[in-house]
């Protein structure tokens, strides 16, 4: 059985002991335990079930590597599935849950899978679910889904909050592991700005669990001198729990710091992303042991070699009475040694390596452990928890030799450099035979803005394996220059490639070697797809799923590496590695996302009445970030009859409009009208001062890019109205034009949108209403249709424009926004007793649908000419050149065949769907139905009591009076005539009045 | 005559840093390619180097551009300003004009300051790297800003009137107790 | 996600405070210009792999456009530039044969 020790445990403290619960059973761990620590303390060997064929799994890692213990944490708004019991900070009432298994983690139905495992190979689902091709669909996908997947993703809404923060620095050192901190010393002592990350809650790595001495201190005295050196620094930032997820672009590095996964709810943000620019990356990140491929290497108490000695001497736990060690290196005879000093048995070191003569062989073989040379495992027995190994010779074919009793297995295959944050930007890796291992090739790092080495790899993540080679390292490549910390540890001999034992092992054996272990990929798999042709390394991943699990490949994506390597017959270093990308452990999204959620997930922008419509109830429409009053329904009111009501308002009364959204820049200098009839297709410059005009700008191609009135404030300075989401492109469309094709021309821009809150009083009765709140002369006479004059109306200074997108006699009052609702509210005040009423876009577009008015973005796409808009007149045949002149000239752009505007009214007066086309005889050549015409705009009528349409239809304007038939989705025909797209006031008397 | 509101009506909240929306203030911007010095000068207000903010016996000034100021003055200075600017460049090609109701105005105030904007911004707030009299013009969250130091402890940001609540609630959430991160202390 | 020095206000902007404009150094060919010119200016575009001249506007800053002078493989910035500049300056020109030996030339 997995046990607490009566002593040792240098992480938790004895004294703060925690409950929690797991699968609803309660439990005792420790302050400092993690909750694969615990569980361990308490025997729960097991923890989780493989993905695909339901093994039982106990934890084979003790950190970031750990393909196997995930776990369900927390309930409702703080629930995560697939969390890593290894990482796991425990704490009082934590409650955790295993999953993919069902009924329960110890009775699992879904275990049939692994009974059928021979039948269920690499790409078996790629072969098995092709035909019949419906079948997918309907059958296989939903049968698969449903038996597929980890833990089930949260369903409330998250309770915690998560921000980010922005933060610069010269030398950013990713890891607080002995190498970490000697390049940290070494960086902040050259006066640098120097920050240092740790993915663990504590600093010093697996150092002070490995032992040594550096500087003649026990690593663990040395760690603390030097993070109390550290400290003292005013240059030195030092995060804890903050894991380093990618280094990008630039310098541009994310990490992820864990706030207050171990307190949740205590009011802090729970997760922080930082955001940091590094000058220069030191990827402190250590090394990562590599598992053994041997039968029966998942049974769970089979664990790394290193994991045993850090649940042993971090969190005091045993893993068994009896451990055998089986390896192909020295390092990890120091968890014989450990165990052993603990007081456990440790039955026999299994070493594939004919010989073992370094330091810790004989220190073990000193202690009277028994050390097996040219020796490997055959098969492990048990099932779920070891019994006991298997004894065979590396170099046969897996006889065994003999049983040996025992409750856990150590294995160790070697170490793999963490070189992820080195390989997110390109950096490359060389392949050191010496090591087995990838470590990166200092000839070609990843570069960053300068073109200068933006990365370098420190300690045991550039390969530095030992304890006086790694903090030499790291001292060199922080850019210290002498006194390096002086590291001792036993001399070790080199290990023994071995990634299967033993060598020539039977297909039998080999389907139960374990790669991947989370996604169950196994030695066979990989050989399986080398035979069938899946010989690059990229085709075999996605192939077998090799490394694709939640812990990436981290554990023994260079195993499978290693035995597809030798399936092809090549070298390792030929065979190459999959790519590393971002982020090194799972980042959550609530971590991306930030503050960026609820009322801040985006701007929301508002007017000067924003508030008096929401009390007003209305009815929204987003508008890029604007939000615009659609209607205001009264109580019992639908949005539609609201339109209807407040259509007719204005047609037979007045109405106002919230028209602030509308964008208005000020042009102005001496060269204002020549730099508007370049951006506009009419002419702009012979606008008398005092007057108004509607202007089209068109893109270079020809095609209508937004609309809006220019009023002419002074000889030199214009006001450009533009649509309400186009205010700030087009802003920054004349800026461009300006500053880099007519630098010379002596024009400034401003925009003024958010200056003014805009309103549109409309209807027959705006002028008196107006005149009721007065202040200034509104009459034709003073002001007359298409003219603006400046003054007072209820003492709110305003610049009124007779302008009109309704078709009545219409207004818009611009009055600095600090003063907008106040008139806003003295117009609504004043105007109760004429029944005005406010109106939202619905209305508007109804309106000016009636008048055949164009909305940008509504008739046009991005194809549409003004020609197609039959606006033709607003297209200068005199100016010698203005953006899309010569666009438009283009064939396509003349063909007399293209879809023009027209209006479309359906016979039995319906109101056509939206977006509805008009079919023509014939099939394309993809055998679809030709089509002649398209609605653009459709709306009920409340003036004409039918339905109206506006489309664009081939050579429309030629054929009026034609029947169209559009179908529908439901399959229907719908026949509409084409008609004017004036249908109300044709000649304009209204407005001019 | 009504008095003008501002976007928020002087909105306060109080977390580990103070974030309050300011009372109505006048601000000017001028665009012009020529010497505006003389003509600031005439009005008692400064003409800032590149990135700078100063404040004169007329008001205060921020470069915003090679081309551009942001002037800022008593709300009631506002018509006499542009008068002086309008007659001092008569002769310069240049625009001037009053975008007071086009802005909001926030106040952070606390220790942590530093920190809170970077929250939001791209921007390195170490000490020593900005510090009061620089103006920086960036993204904060998810809208354009313009701030600047006052002092060591206080931060003065302009935004638009439209997104004057967004930018509110951002850093009232930013600054929210609980969330200190120390990044500067 | 990259960083740009604005040749204007001088701060080293990062990539979310930039818009990115396309190619730099483009003729602009309006009316009377011929099919194959208009065709050019519309729509032809170099590609590169290797230094490109590209229009960034500093939008979030001080607003306005510039030049930057970039490696498309690398990602390594050779230098910034006024966007007025109707060719990329000498000692930037320099600057890049220095760094890249087998550069062709800009135009």
């Amino acid at each position: 059985m997995t046990t607490r020790l009566a002593r040792g445990g240098r992480l938790i403290d004895r004294g703060a002991p925690l409950e929690f619960t797991f699968d609803g059973a309660r439990l005792r761990g420790y302050q400092g335990d993690t909750l694969a620590s615990a569980l361990l303390a308490n025997d729960r060997l097991l923890m989780g079930r493989s993905f695909k064929y339901h093994r039982p799994r106990g934890p084979v890692a003790s950190g970031v590597e750990e393909p196997n213990a995930l776990v369900n944490l927390g309930k409702g708004a703080r629930a995560e599935p697939n969390c890593r019991a290894t990482t796991t900070e425990l704490f009082d009432g934590l409650a955790a849950s295993s999953q993919n298994r069902w009924p329960s983690l110890d009775l699992d139905v879904g275990v049939v899978n692994d009974a059928m495992a021979r039948f269920l190979p690499a790409g078996f689902y790629y072969k098995t679910f092709m035909f019949p091709r419906p079948f997918w669909k309907h059958l296989f996908e939903p049968v698969i889904r449903q038996s597929a997947g980890l833990g089930p993703a949260p369903k409330d809404r998250d309770a915690d909050r998560y921000e980010q923060i922005h933060a610069v620095c010269d030398v950013l050192v990713a890891g607080g592991g002995v190498a970490g901190l000697t390049a940290a010393l070494a960086a902040a002592r050259s006066g640098a700005r120097v920050m240092v990350l740790d993915q663990a809650p504590h600093w010093g790595g697996r150092a002070p669990v490995d032992g040594g001495e550096i500087d003649g201190k026990p690593v663990e005295t040395w760690v603390n001198d030097a993070l109390q050196a550290l400290e003292t620094l005013p240059n030195v930032v030092l995060r804890s729990r903050c894991m380093v997820a990618g280094v990008h672009d630039h310098g541009h590095v994310l990490a992820e710091e864990r706030i207050a996964d171990h307190s949740p709810g205590d009011g802090r943000p729970r997760r922080r992303l930082w955001r940091i620019r590094a000058g220069k990356v030191i990827a402190a990140t250590g090394a990562l042991e590599r598992p053994l491929a041997f039968a029966g290497n998942d049974v769970p108490g089979v664990m790394l070699a290193s994991a045993v000695r850090d649940y042993l001497v971090n969190w005091g736990v045993s893993p068994g009475d009896r451990t055998v060690i089986v390896t192909n290196n020295d390092d990890a005879y120091r968890t014989a040694i450990a165990l052993r000093q603990a007081g456990l048995a440790v039955p026999a070191v299994l070493d594939a390596r004919e010989r073992a003569e370094g330091d810790l062989p004989q220190q073990a073989r000193a202690l009277g452990i028994r050390v097996e040379t040219g020796k490997a495992i055959a098969r492990v027995q048990g099932r779920k928890r070891v019994t006991g190994v298997q004894v065979c010779l590396q170099a046969g074919e897996g006889a065994v030799l003999e049983d040996i009793p025992c409750e856990a297995v150590a294995m160790s295959g070697g170490w793999s450099p963490v070189v992820h944050l080195w390989s997110h930007c390109g950096g490359k890796l060389l392949w050191d035979e010496a090591g087995a291992m990838f470590r990166p090739d200092p000839v070609h790092p990843p570069t960053g803005a300068s073109g200068q080495p933006m990365v370098v790899c420190a300690g045991a993540a550039a390969g530095a394996l030992r304890l006086g080679d790694c903090v030499t390292d790291a001292h060199l490549a922080a850019g210290g220059d002498g006194g390096a910390p002086a590291g001792a540890a036993p001399i070790e001999a080199p290990l023994a490639p071995v990634w299967v034992m033993p060598q020539g092992a039977p297909v039998a054996m080999r389907a139960k070697m374990w790669l991947d272990f989370q996604n169950d990929v196994k030695v066979s798999d990989i050989q399986l797809a080398a035979r069938e042709g899946f010989t690059s390394v990229e085709h075999a991943k996605r192939y077998t799923t090799l490394g694709m699990a939640t812990d990436q490949g981290k554990l023994s994506n260079i195993n499978g590496l290693a035995v597809l390597s030798q399936a092809l017959d090549e070298g390792v270093p030929q065979v190459g590695t999959t790519t590393f990308r971002p982020p090194y452990t799972p980042v959550a999204f609530g971590t991306l996302a930030g503050e960026a959620r609820g009322p801040l997930f985006q701007p929301l922008r508002r007017t000067p009445m924003h508030d008096w419509h929401e009390g007003r109830g209305a009815h929204w429409e987003p508008v890029g970030l604007w939000r615009r009053p659609l209607a205001y329904p009264a109580p019992g009111e639908s949005v539609e009859q609201a339109t209807r009501r407040e259509v007719l308002a204005v047609r037979q009364g007045a109405a106002l409009l919230d028209a602030s959204t509308l964008g208005k820049i000020v042009v102005k200098g001496p060269d204002a009208g020549r730099f508007l009839d370049m951006l506009y297709s009419n002419l702009m410059s012979t606008l008398a001062v005092g007057r108004c005009r509607y202007g089209l700008m068109l893109n270079e191609q020809g095609f209508v890019i937004d609309d809006g009135v220019v009023a002419r404030l002074s000889e030199d300075t214009f006001l450009c109205h533009t649509t309400s989401g186009g205010a700030d492109r087009i802003h920054a469309w004349m800026e461009d034009w300006l500053q880099c094709e007519w630098p010379d021309w002596q024009v400034f821009t401003a925009n003024l949108t958010e200056h003014y809150g805009q309103i549109a009083v409309a209807g027959p009765k705006a002028r008196a209403l107006l005149e009721t709140l007065g202040g200034m002369d509104v009459s034709a006479q003073a002001l007359p249709f298409m003219g603006w004059a400046e003054g007072q109306i209820g003492g709110v200074p305003v610049r009124v424009y007779r302008i009109s997108f309704t078709g009545e006699l219409s207004f818009e009052l611009a009055a600095p926004a600090g003063q907008a609702l106040d008139l806003w509210r003295q117009l609504m005040a004043a105007g109760e007793a004429l029944g005005v009423v406010p109106h939202g876009t619905g209305a508007l577009h109804v309106l000016r649908a009636e008048k055949g008015f164009v909305i940008v973005g509504d008739e046009t796409d991005g194809t549409v000419t003004p020609q197609d808009l039959n606006m033709g007149w607003a297209v200068s045949k005199t100016k010698a050149d203005f953006i899309g002149k010569r666009g438009l000239e283009r064939p396509a752009l003349t063909d007399p065949d293209r879809w023009r505007l027209v209006g479309l009214e359906t016979l039995d007066g319906s109101v056509l769907p939206e977006g509805a086309h008009a079919v023509a005889d014939g099939v394309n050549a993809n055998g679809q139905r030709k089509v002649q015409g398209r609605v653009t705009s459709t709306y009920h009528s409340p003036t004409l009591g039918r339905g109206i349409a506006l489309g664009l239809v081939r050579r429309g304007p030629e054929r009026l009076g034609e029947v169209l038939e559009f179908p529908t989705i439901g399959g229907a025909l719908v026949k509409a005539r084409i008609v004017d797209p004036v249908r109300y006031d044709k000649e304009g008397a209204r407005q001019n009045v | 005559m009504s008095d003008p509101v501002t976007a928020l009506n002087g909105a306060r909240a109080q977390g580990y840093v103070t974030v309050t929306e300011a009372p109505p203030i006048g601000m000017i911007t001028l665009r012009c390619r020529g010497d505006v010095g003389p003509a600031l000068a005439g009005l008692n207000l400064p003409l800032p180097g590149q990135r700078r903010i100063e404040t004169g016996a007329g008001g205060g000034v921020a470069w915003m551009s090679p081309d551009e100021w942001l002037i800022l003055i008593p709300r009631d200075r506002v018509g006499a300003v542009l008068a002086g600017l309008a007659g001092a460049l008569q002769d310069v090609p240049h625009l001037a004009v009053d975008v007071s109701d086009a802005r909001a105005v926030l106040w952070l105030e606390g220790d942590k300051v530093r920190e809170v904007i970077a929250k939001a911004a791209p921007v390195d707030m170490a000490p020593g790297v900005f510090e009061p009299g620089e103006v920086r013009r960036t993204r904060a969250g998810q809208i354009a800003v313009a701030f600047w130091m006052v002092d060591a402890r206080t931060v003065e940001l302009v935004c638009f009137r439209s997104v004057a609540r967004y930018a509110f609630d951002l850093f009232a959430t930013l600054s929210q107790p609980g969330a200190e991160v120390g990044l500067f202390d | 996600m990259l960083t740009l020095t604005c040749p204007y206000c001088g701060v080293t902007a990062e990539e979310t405070e930039l818009t990115p404009g396309g190619q730099a150094h483009l003729t602009r060919f309006g009316p009377g210009s011929s099919d194959a010119e208009f065709e050019g200016y519309l729509f032809a575009r170099t590609n590169p792999k290797g230094v490109h001249f590209e229009r960034w506007r500093h939008a979030y800053g001080c607003g306005k456009w510039f030049h930057a002078a970039r490696c498309t493989a690398t990602l390594e910035v050779f230098g910034t530039y006024p966007a007025q500049a109707v060719a990329p300056p000498d000692d930037l020109i320099a600057h890049i044969k220095a760094r890249r030996p087998g550069w062709e030339g800009w135009t």
